[in-house]
């Protein structure tokens, strides 16, 4: 085989995802009273980014094997904590911005050290991390409101040379400068081996749990980014139970559609990253077609089927039993 | 020993696993440039002594010296640091990640802190080279790699590290001809170089090809050291067997006529590359053993009967009728009364967390239960009767069955099968890591419920058991009955020679006469 087929292999999760992403946008911007315009490509990108980012966070585990039901709960505690911090002049903005980062580090870190130095599941760890995220969001803001820097809001939300969407510019940038290194780094390919093959890795000597540790603190600073930039877009910090959740089970999805393995140590995140922008494609589908907004769930429940039935044929060549059940 | 300074040195090393002694004051000196086999029976102590070389697991007592200088190994990569690789039976690769990833993943090339992907792949296809496999693309991904192919990356992944002493485990169990002769070549050339080689091998006539030194290891004690070619393949088997007979079994009885109809019948069964055109009869009230060296599809073989096993092609015939079996829940019911001890009590026996008595009814919830309510009334009384057959030693019934020793859980294991009264027993090694107490409790059990009627098929590494307990055995190798040893023929000598696919009944086992 030659090398490219290789690298198609390898790619194939997140082409398919590119491709349904792609297919989706083209029926919804065709069928778009405005049609493919800058504005049209702008709202679509402000509303998909912000799954994008906490589908990114929510990879970086799911590749370890493990799953953060924190992230959503992430993502509103470092919204609420923006709409008080990331405001004044550009130097207080700049420190506001800077410290929101640092909680989402913390919370991931804290998620990271009770999973792995703990020993806990992550499903379990991560709701009870989840619950207190939230709380203290609630504490931080028991009712909508706050503010932010808006020349800072509008720039990210805005558009670059007045046509690409500076959001999906910051996104491309937080691909490079976080996802990239970390995939050919010696601690992601730690935490691909460690959702592979835990054993295998430990025999092999790898840092299995320095590759775990970055994973679940790097989602937390990627989750904060999406809190950062649903401040930017809403202008308020709220503390919404019901989204929260939303979030977390949205970025699941999204992961699922991207390629990404529930059962570790295989896909990425740029593959999440078109789950998401498909994911939250589907809704605006439903909108373009005239349908009540009511089917959405529905909608959005049998896409989600279908993707992860699409996972679960390899199942079929399984020829001793047993083989089920690992 | 040939007077050269050992480079490794192992000295009065002893492990214990629960109760039961897997090394005993163990020995061994490793000297550079040279190929040491390793020579033993299944359970003899070779892989507990080599996973405490590789830094797997600790010593209870004993110390290790290395150039010298006395070391401890806190982990495998602490071991790969000091230079001891160990390239293992299960294979250590990472599925999900390509062959270049799992050649350096211990210490991958970097450039501005990430892994530099040119570098990679460079180190991985000349690792290849060396190990002969430059067949193999650095970028397919290990899980799409046939069994063999993933032995020579497992090599390759060995040589990357640049190990002084270097351990294979069974290495070329799972290896073509072809590849088999290359490793050779690499070996050699590595001994020239002046690495340290552990070879550990069923196989006499590569022993024979390749090892300067060898040590044989019996119950855990390394027995005799000596130079390769200094002694016959018969003085060998002497050596590896030893003269350690006890009289714990129970008197077979009369061999059942071989004209009775068989209860338990396979006819050509053939599954991937792991069973071959197999064919088997066991009778009502026969022991019927399995032999051979661990892994040659014994295992597979009561999966297949037990109908866990898709795409079995042959028959399975049950009281000469031909039958279907699914999934385990047929293979137990009542028109084939199928009952498997498995392996792995722990995964596939229990469920750990619950109690004595809900292990114990498992299996026979169906008869014990009407309308989906269960008898507890019933439920207690054949529990009572199981647990004063077996003797099982419980502090309580409604304890976690965790809480019970190795001998009990798997006498628990026995009873919840017993529960059903089946008419066919499958036995997967069950004896394997219990004391010798419980085992002869088993033995004896084994044979009262064959003479009840039941039919046995017994699989077992230990060939003590096989001769103590069996009316017949099977040999398999390779997925294939090899031979069939009845009554007075089943000896430690016939089974291990047939285990070794060495040719010839009571004639001298001859060296390099492997197929």
């Amino acid at each position: 085989m030659k090398d490219w087929r290789y690298w198609l292999a390898e790619q194939r999760g997140t082409l398919l995802a590119f491709g349904i992403f792609i297919v989706m946008f083209v029926i919804y911007t065709s069928n778009h009273p405005a049609g493919f315009t800058a504005n049209v490509v702008q709202t679509a990108a402000n509303k998909g980014v912000l799954l994008a980012f906490v589908a990114m966070a929510q990879t970086l585990v799911v590749i370890t094997a493990g799953i953060d039901l924190s992230v959503g709960m992430i993502f509103l505690l470092t919204n609420c904590l923006a709409s008080w911090l990331v405001v004044g002049t550009p130097m207080q903005t700049t420190l506001g911005v800077l410290a929101v980062l640092a909680v989402g580090l913390l919370c991931g870190a804290i998620n990271g050290a009770i999973v792995i130095y703990g020993r806990l599941q992550p499903i379990v760890a991560t709701i009870a991390t989840g619950a207190v995220y939230y709380g203290i969001g609630l504490l931080l803001r028991p009712f909508p409101g706050g503010s932010v820097n808006e020349d800072l809001a509008d720039a990210l939300t805005g558009r670059v040379f007045g046509v690409v969407p500076a959001s999906l510019v910051v996104l491309l940038a937080i691909v490079l400068v976080i996802w990239v290194p970390f995939s050919r780094s010696v601690l992601g390919r730690a935490a691909y081996a460690a959702g592979s093959s835990e054993t295998a890795a430990y025999m092999s000597g790898v840092p299995i749990r320095r590759g775990k540790f970055a994973a679940y603190t790097l989602a937390g600073l990627l989750a904060a980014i999406g809190g950062l930039f649903l401040t930017f877009f809403t202008y308020t910090g709220e503390a919404a139970y019901a989204s929260g959740n939303a979030y977390t089970l949205f970025s699941i999805a999204a992961v699922v559609l991207g390629g990404v393995s529930l059962f570790g140590g295989k896909g990425s995140a740029i593959g999440a990253i078109f789950g998401a922008l498909a994911f939250r494609t589907i809704g605006d589908l439903l909108f373009v077609f005239d349908f009540d907004p009511l089917w959405q769930p529905l909608f959005q429940g049998v896409i989600l089927l279908v993707a992860v039935s699409l996972g679960a044929f390899a199942l079929f060549r399984v020829r001793n039993r047993l083989e089920w059940f690992l | 020993m040939d007077g050269a300074v050992p480079l490794f040195r192992m000295e009065g090393i002893s492990k214990r696993y629960g109760g039961v002694r897997a090394l005993e004051k163990a020995e061994l000196s490793v000297t550079s440039g040279s190929i040491h086999a390793i020579l033993g029976e299944n359970g003899a102590g070779k892989s507990t002594l080599i996973k405490i070389m590789a830094g797997v697991v600790a010593a209870d007592e004993g110390r290790m010296t290395l150039d010298g200088r006395e070391l401890t190994f806190a982990s495998p990569a602490a071991a790969n640091h000091a230079g001891i690789v160990c390239i293992f039976q299960e294979l250590s690769l990472v599925p999900e990640l390509s062959v270049a990833d799992n050649i350096v993943i211990s210490d991958p090339p970097k450039r501005f802190g990430m892994i530099d992907r040119k570098a990679q792949r460079r180190i991985a296809e000349e690792a290849l080279a060396r190990a002969g496999a430059a067949d193999i693309h650095p970028s397919a991904l290990v899980k799409d790699l046939p069994l063999s192919r993933r032995q020579m990356v497992e090599i390759a992944k060995a040589l990357a590290r640049k190990p002084r002493i270097l351990i294979l485990d069974e290495a070329t169990s799972a290896l073509t001809v072809a590849d088999v002769s290359n490793i050779f070549a690499v070996l050699k050339r590595l001994r020239s170089e002046g690495l340290a080689l552990l070879y550990i091998s069923h196989r006499m006539n590569e022993i024979a090809e390749l090892a300067d030194q060898c040590t044989v290891f019996r119950n855990g004690r390394n027995v005799a050291s000596y130079p390769a070619g200094s002694k016959s393949d018969n003085e060998v088997v002497e050596l590896m067997i030893g003269r350690e007979y006890s009289h714990i079994f129970p008197p077979k009885p009369a061999a059942v006529p071989a004209t009775a109809a068989p209860r338990l019948e396979a006819r050509k069964l053939s599954w991937t590359d792991r069973l071959d055109n197999i064919s088997l009869t066991v009778r009502a009230g026969e022991v019927v053993g399995l032999g051979g060296l661990d892994g040659q599809g014994q295992r597979e073989l009561l999966l297949a009967f037990f109908g866990v096993l898709r795409g079995l092609s042959g028959q399975i015939l049950i009281d000469g009728k031909s039958v279907s079996i699914t999934s385990p829940s047929v293979a137990r019911d009542d028109g084939i009364g199928m009952a498997l001890i498995p392996e792995d009590r722990k995964t596939e026996g229990l469920m750990l967390p619950m109690t004595v008595r809900e292990n114990l009814s498992f299996a026979a919830l169906d008869r014990l239960s009407k309308a989906g309510i269960i008898d507890r009334a019933a439920e207690q009384r054949l529990i009572d009767d199981m647990v004063g057959l077996l003797a099982i030693k419980t502090a309580g019934l409604d304890i976690p069955v965790a809480a019970l020793s190795g001998g009990n859980q798997q006498k628990v294991v026995i009873a919840k099968w017993l529960m059903r009264q089946p008419r066919i027993i499958l036995l997967n090694d069950p004896t394997r890591g219990i004391d010798v107490g419980t085992k002869q409790e088993l033995y004896q059990l084994m044979r009262k419920l064959a003479d009840a009627g039941a039919a046995i098929l017994f699989y077992s590494t230990d060939y003590d058991e096989l001769i103590g307990c069996c009316d017949r055995v099977l040999v398999l190798y390779d997925g294939a009955v090899k031979r069939e040893l009845v009554g007075a023929e089943i000896s430690e000598r016939a089974l291990i020679s047939s285990a070794l696919n060495i040719h010839g009944e009571d004639s001298p086992v001859s060296l390099g006469a492997d197929a």
